[in-house]
């Protein structure tokens, strides 16, 4: 499967959370010069040049458990504080919209375009902020020097190997219901029509050659669809028109709250993670280098609920189908004290701790929603 | 068409070119189907009368004991002249098990492979793709695990996508096997002591995903959605067909009765008819009828016999096998 996954996994990732807290921050009426400092310190931490580096580097995907840890290391790098249930719901929605849009992206390069929509909200983000900036015009550069010369082939090995790791994640997002984007069963909608991808052609025509008799003979078929010409080919340079809108900030997430449980969750059993040493190493490179973006250990946090009691819906009318899940996670001694030492320098109560068990506490909340 | 009673899979179906392999065992009224889901291959045998089904897990392995967390590209039946094996392949390696997935023949590593296989029934021998666009080619003893690697072919620079052998069952035509790759390069062989190139057809840098020859026919399932019917040895193109809105994941012909069968991510399957018309030097294709998964992107779709009376169909994130039979 495809070793140049991690960047946009990442970026993009780390893009939809961006719009969400946004979006949440602001509806709370959070001030916003903290909304502005929140948003700045997780771009600057998610685009610092060790990070980037670390993730460019041709390599296979990282377990769920990685990629999770990463994302909530990054969402606490800045002065907020998320409790549990708060990053549990940030991390489905983030999920959910890449998985959406990977899933519908016209051609598997228009991934691409998807990342540099995600850039382009990111850039506009920081464009007061002259050194973060910089960071983010860099890695632009990175991503095309990098990715504008994978072909077709290639950009749809990729796309297959972030399907596999969002394989059978179907949770319900409320605004995704409401705008019919999702069915109820947790699928998203596939059209039978709109534009098609840029180089293919409208369904529907059959041509053969008679070859002894020189002519062409062309039938039509009806294609099952309201399908109509191609889109044009959007910009793969720092700036332009992108053309695909998925990755924009749509306004989504303005009353977004998943159900409180996953209605169709994942059959997983987590068999001993025989890569988790090599994980573990890359994880605390990565975070080692994140730490080292937080010189000021005195500051004082920002505790956030970003969905509040009173926005949960109701799904009443829904015909759910149930299936309940076994997880089980290998307990490995080794890779909970390892995860200890690195994960979860600070605690909910929003101080910086340095006693051991709080760590363990830390990570503990963790390992527990694999079980 | 009608549906019929669909089969339910232990896991969903992984986002993977050519994603279902179907073997028909005659003898013991049954057919089997497989399905990749990550490092699991899902295989479930069904009997004809459509009372009695039963499931089996193979697990990727490394060397021919650990079980493996390594990634499964295609799980496919060889069939041979004297036996059948089920070939599974990783990203370690290749594992060649009996027909009903019950023990291991064989096992091979390579470095970052990626593969389909196919299997060249008169010569004994079963193939294999990489991601480098090698082929690999196999002598296959008639019993037995003495597996041997006999040639590599290297033709192809972009990553092989999927292989075809002729399908027909006739020995009179020339080409033996066909080759696709990322590119859309297609290369046509005739199998014999050694491999010999006959033809190779440019792909115009379109990826081409699943491959099909039948009698000494070409038909090619392109990621613009495009179907492509060439003659094999000399590579004229004898139809082109806008056939979906999305990348093709899947291509099956119906070897007795000319049937093609197409399946994509814009969720629908296609049945096609082709019909040989060797005075005007051409093939015609027909529509026949289209089929629509709602939301789903089609990853698999064969014929589950030789006259294309029935077919299955996988698609993405889906734990079912849908089934239709002709009405």
């Amino acid at each position: 499967m495809s070793m140049r996954t991690l960047p946009l996994l990442f970026i993009n990732l780390g893009g939809e959370m961006l719009y969400i807290l946004d979006q949440r921050l602001q509806a709370q009426n959070v001030p916003t010069e903290k909304t502005s400092k929140v948003m700045n310190d997780i771009i600057c931490t998610l685009f610092s040049k060790p990070f980037m580096e670390e993730l460019f580097k041709p390599q296979d995907m990282y377990s769920k458990r990685t990629q999770r840890a990463v994302l909530i290391r990054l969402a606490h790098s800045s002065i907020m504080r998320l409790n549990q249930a708060s990053m549990d719901k940030l991390y489905d929605l983030m999920t959910m919209a890449f998985k959406y849009q990977v899933l519908l992206c016209p051609r598997p390069r228009d991934l691409l375009l998807v990342t540099f929509n995600h850039m382009d909200a990111i850039r506009a983000f920081v464009s007061d902020t002259p050194a973060i900036l910089n960071q983010v015009e860099e890695t632009y550069q990175q991503l095309i020097k990098v990715y504008t010369p994978l072909s077709d082939g290639e950009f749809q090995l990729l796309r297959q190997t972030l399907l596999m790791c969002f394989q059978d994640l179907q949770i319900r997002v409320s605004a995704f219901l409401k705008d019919k984007v999702q069915t109820c069963s947790g699928r998203f909608v596939l059209p039978l029509g709109g534009p098609v991808p840029c180089g293919s052609e409208v369904p529907g025509l059959i041509r053969y050659w008679e070859a002894c008799r020189g002519q062409e003979v062309c039938h039509l078929f009806p294609s099952g669809g309201a399908y109509c010409g191609a889109l044009p080919e959007g910009s793969f340079h720092m700036s332009g028109d992108r053309v695909i809108t998925l990755g924009t900030n749509i306004s989504v997430y303005s009353a977004a709250v998943p159900p409180s449980k996953p209605i169709l969750a994942l059959q997983m059993s987590i068999a001993p993670n025989l890569l988790a040493k090599e994980e573990l190493t890359l994880l605390s490179h990565l975070l080692g280098s994140l730490e080292n973006q937080d010189p000021d250990k005195t500051r004082t946090f920002y505790r956030v609920n970003l969905f509040t009691v009173d926005m949960e819906e109701e799904y009443g009318n829904c015909e759910l189908s149930f299936q309940v899940l076994n997880i089980q996670a290998a307990k490995d001694q080794q890779a909970e004290e390892e995860l200890a030492r690195i994960v979860g320098e600070f605690t909910e109560k929003g101080e910086p701790s340095s006693s051991p068990r709080s760590k363990g506490d830390d990570l503990l909340t963790l390992m527990d929603e694999l079980q | 068409m009608n549906g019929e009673k669909s089969i339910q899979i232990k896991s969903s179906a992984s986002a993977l070119y050519n994603n279902l392999s179907v073997l028909r065992i005659a003898p013991r009224c049954l057919t089997y189907f497989t399905v990749v889901h990550a490092n699991v291959v899902n295989m479930v045998s069904a009997s004809w009368d459509g009372l009695n089904f039963s499931h089996r897990q193979l697990q990727s392995k490394e060397g021919n004991i650990a079980a493996s967390s390594s990634l499964i590209m295609q799980a496919s039946w060889c069939v041979l002249p004297s036996r059948e094996l089920l070939v599974l392949t990783s990203q370690k390696g290749i594992q060649m098990y009996e027909s009903d997935g019950s023990i291991m023949v064989y096992w091979h590593a390579l470095d970052n492979p990626e593969t389909p296989t196919v299997t060249l029934p008169k010569t004994q021998t079963f193939i294999e793709r990489i991601s480098s666009g090698s082929v690999l080619v196999f002598d296959i003893p008639s019993k037995g695990s003495n597996v041997m690697l006999s040639e590599v072919l290297e033709e192809h620079r972009d990553a092989v996508t999927d292989m075809a052998s002729e399908c027909s069952g006739s020995l009179e035509y020339m080409a033996d096997l066909v080759t696709a790759d990322d590119s859309g390069l297609l290369c046509v062989w005739k199998s014999g002591e050694d491999f010999q190139l006959l033809h190779k057809i440019p792909g115009f840098d379109v990826s081409c995903s699943s491959v099909k020859l039948w009698k000494g026919t070409v038909a090619a399932g392109y990621g613009t959605g495009q179907i492509r019917i060439y003659e094999a040895v000399t590579g004229i193109v004898h139809a082109e067909v806008n056939a979906h809105a999305r990348w093709i994941y899947s291509l099956d012909i119906a070897p007795f009765s000319g049937l093609l069968l197409s399946g994509a991510e814009d969720s629908l399957v296609r049945v096609w008819h082709l019909t040989m018309n060797p005075d005007a030097n051409s093939v015609e294709v027909e529509h026949l009828y289209s089929e629509c998964i709602t939301d789903t992107q089609i990853c698999g779709a064969k014929f589950c016999d030789g006259d294309g009376y029935a077919f299955a169909v996988t698609g993405y994130d889906l734990s079912e096998i849908i089934r239709y039979t002709q009405a």
